[in-house]
């Protein structure tokens, strides 16, 4: 490369960067054509290609529960509901693609543990309770972390973002009211929902992230209007929806110390165990192996399908081409 | 500075956004179109909106049957309508939750999102079959508690035991890899939406329009299946060695599909019923074209035999179905008096 094209995109890059950052700033949206710094890029990649294959692990979670679904009705709406996470796993590799990088690419790299994926789904499903738990607490803190993204400041990503958006709070309901039915049922069933609350509401917790404070990245993404707002606000807010649909429901979360502290007009609450959630976030919760086995699994069986499909639409377009 | 059009980014309206899907959650219904006081839905949902002439209902009911015409018509006897009922009903509930078992684990995103429709698409019929079964016949429900919630196709679907169940053997089998799911797939659908095309023309209301619909719901799982089947053929020497293998161990369950059971005989005389053998030329024509597009020959491996003269028709399944029915039913079977 010469003196002359390095100092002319040099000066490119300078005016791209202030048209950037005032598309930023106006709160407009970054489009895959636009120009964009090569950290913005990256971020973005790491953030929908972690969404995206939180969309694909979570559906073994609940997928484990389908084939034992305990009536037709609640058997098609599990049916329904893991196929779309299916669906939502699929636009948002498919934003992801629009900066540069192949959903193939992007399946490699979670297999082989180079993204991550929500933590939430290294915990076990281990009652049919559990499918109505996930949609009401881990579905709802993921639309409190995603109903900001609408606005985020990449296209794809943000419109991507509306339509899954609408759907979990869907799930959300469904399982909502899959916890009220079970509540109106038999002692066992009670019980059932209970324990299922008690080994969820702490890892919904932890799916905010870590507190502000230690949170590396937080603040470059707010900056870049990746990101709107902070884990710990997003977690109050959670908190505070929360506790009175447990109520409702006729649950309890097990946190000795939640109560409404009328000064703040807020819930204080206690801190999960982040030591824990370190423990989960590097690989050894209960579950990190096997999901990634599973996905794996069905990445590599699936590898002769593909080849199969890729070849004989290189061999139909080489007859119509003929 | 002038007002900015935009609204702060991480103003009050996002936050307001997220307490109103709460509040949503708290006291809104949870499923959009049955009728919010009918927590179970109606089996019949799916129904409606369709071809007006095979319904004569309102679509506000409790009861699942409410406003269906269930009277049998004449002539016909109610065990053999309802008996005749469960082989539909269980030939879809057996293939769905084989089907289901690919969900998180398809070759690619789009077959998972495809297989767990056609899944979907057979439960729905197995379940408007199980129900229009017990209404047909309510001595073919098990006896569960006393006062227990648990609904008639629930009760069929979820209480009876493998030799209850009247699924051809076909659908019972291993799902295997993806090119045994296809053939599976490809013989069963075919099979399936040529008994649906003639059993449109039911003297049974219900079987009737269960037919109308479940025609267009099968049009489309023998297309997937087709064009799988074909692209497996004709992709690599890998795909092509694995379909033939899957074509070799799932035709001798071929046959069974075809051979007329007592029951499908005499509803069939009666008007209400399809009897198999008689769309059995059709589907071979149909899939005579497929294996020639495909350049696969015709197979000839003999039809798997009877146990002493019984087939799955007869409640003589394979080792497969009693394990099947095991995930299928642990549940709902350790809560009788559950509600879900």
């Amino acid at each position: 490369m010469t003196d002359t094209t390095t100092a002319q995109s040099g000066t490119d890059e300078g005016d791209l960067l202030a048209g950037f950052e005032a598309t930023i700033a106006r709160n407009d949206r970054i489009e895959p054509r636009d120009w964009m710094p090569e950290g913005y890029r990256k971020t973005l990649v790491r953030q929908v290609a972690q969404h995206a294959h939180s969309e694909i692990i979570g559906m073994q979670p609940e997928g484990n529960w389908i084939g034992r679904a305990p009536s037709l009705r609640r058997k098609a709406i599990l049916l329904a509901k893991v196929q779309d996470e299916a669906g939502h796993g699929l636009y948002l590799y498919s934003a992801c693609e629009t900066l540069g990088v192949s959903r193939g690419q992007l399946t490699e790299m979670l297999i082989e543990g180079r993204q991550k994926y929500s933590s939430i789904f290294n915990y076990p499903t281990l009652s049919y309770a559990d499918v109505g738990t996930i949609g009401w607490l881990v579905d709802g803190a993921a639309i409190c972390n995603q109903v900001p993204l609408c606005r985020t400041s990449f296209g794809p990503y943000g419109r991507a973002m509306i339509r899954i958006c609408k759907e979990e709070s869907f799930h959300q309901r469904q399982g909502y009211e899959l916890l009220m039915t079970m509540m109106r049922g038999t002692d066992e069933q009670r019980a059932m929902v209970q324990e299922s609350v008690n080994r969820f509401w702490w890892p919904a917790l932890m799916m905010f992230g870590p507190p502000d404070d230690e949170s590396p990245n937080s603040a470059q993404s707010m900056a870049w209007g990746i990101k709107r707002n902070t884990n710990d606000d997003l977690r109050q807010r959670f908190v505070d929806m929360s506790v009175p649909q447990a109520e409702a429901l006729g649950v309890t979360f097990p946190d000795p110390d939640l109560r409404w502290n009328e000064e703040r007009q807020a819930h204080d609450f206690g801190q999960p165990d982040w030591d824990e959630f370190m423990q989960v976030v590097k690989g050894n919760g209960p579950c990190n192996t096997q999901r990634i086995a599973h996905r794996r699994a069905a990445h590599e069986d699936g590898a002769w399908v593909r080849e199969a499909a890729t070849a004989y639409a290189a061999s139909s377009a080489a007859e119509v081409s003929a | 500075m002038p007002e900015s059009p935009q609204p702060d980014p991480t103003g009050p309206d996002e936050l307001d956004a997220i307490q109103s899907v709460a509040d949503d959650v708290a006291h809104q219904p949870s499923h959009p179109a049955p009728d919010p006081n009918d927590a179970h839905g109606s089996v019949y949902d799916g129904l409606l909106g369709g071809d007006p002439s095979h319904w004569a209902f309102g679509t506000d009911f409790e009861d699942p049957l409410a406003g269906v015409d269930t009277t049998i018509p004449d002539g016909v006897d109610a065990a053999d309508l309802g008996t005749y009922c469960l082989m539909l009903a269980d030939d879809a509930l057996i293939a769905s939750q084989r089907l289901s078992e690919w969900t998180s684990r398809a070759p690619d995103l789009e077959d998972d999102i495809a297989l767990s429709n056609i899944a979907l698409d057979l439960l729905g019929q197995a379940r408007l079959l199980l129900a229009r079964a017990a209404a047909a016949d309510p001595s073919l429900v098990p006896a569960l508690p006393e006062g227990s919630p648990v609904p008639p196709e629930d009760a069929l679907a979820f209480f009876r035991s493998d030799r209850e169940f009247r699924n051809v053997r076909l659908v019972e089998l291993d799902n295997g890899d993806f090119a045994v799911t296809i053939v599976k797939l490809l013989l069963f659908s075919s099979a399936r939406i040529a008994v649906f095309e003639q059993l449109v023309d039911s003297r049974d209301h219900v079987l009737s329009a269960v037919a109308a619909k479940g025609i267009k719901e099968l049009t489309y799982h023998r297309d997937y299946a087709g064009r799988w089947f074909l692209t497996l053929a004709r992709g690599t020497q890998e795909s092509r060695r694995r379909i033939d293998a899957a074509l070799v161990q799932v035709w001798p369950l071929q046959a069974e599909q075809f051979a007329t059971h007592e029951v499908e005989a005499r509803v069939a005389e009666a008007g209400v019923g399809v009897d198999p053998a008689t769309v059995s030329d059709a589907v071979a024509v149909v899939l005579a074209q497929v294996f020639a597009l495909s350049g696969v020959e015709q197979p000839t491996g003999a039809p798997m035999a009877a146990v002493q003269g019984r087939q799955g028709r007869d409640g003589m399944h394979t080792e497969a179905l009693s394990r099947i029915l095991g995930e299928l039913q642990v549940v709902a079977r350790a809560h009788p008096m559950g509600q879900w």
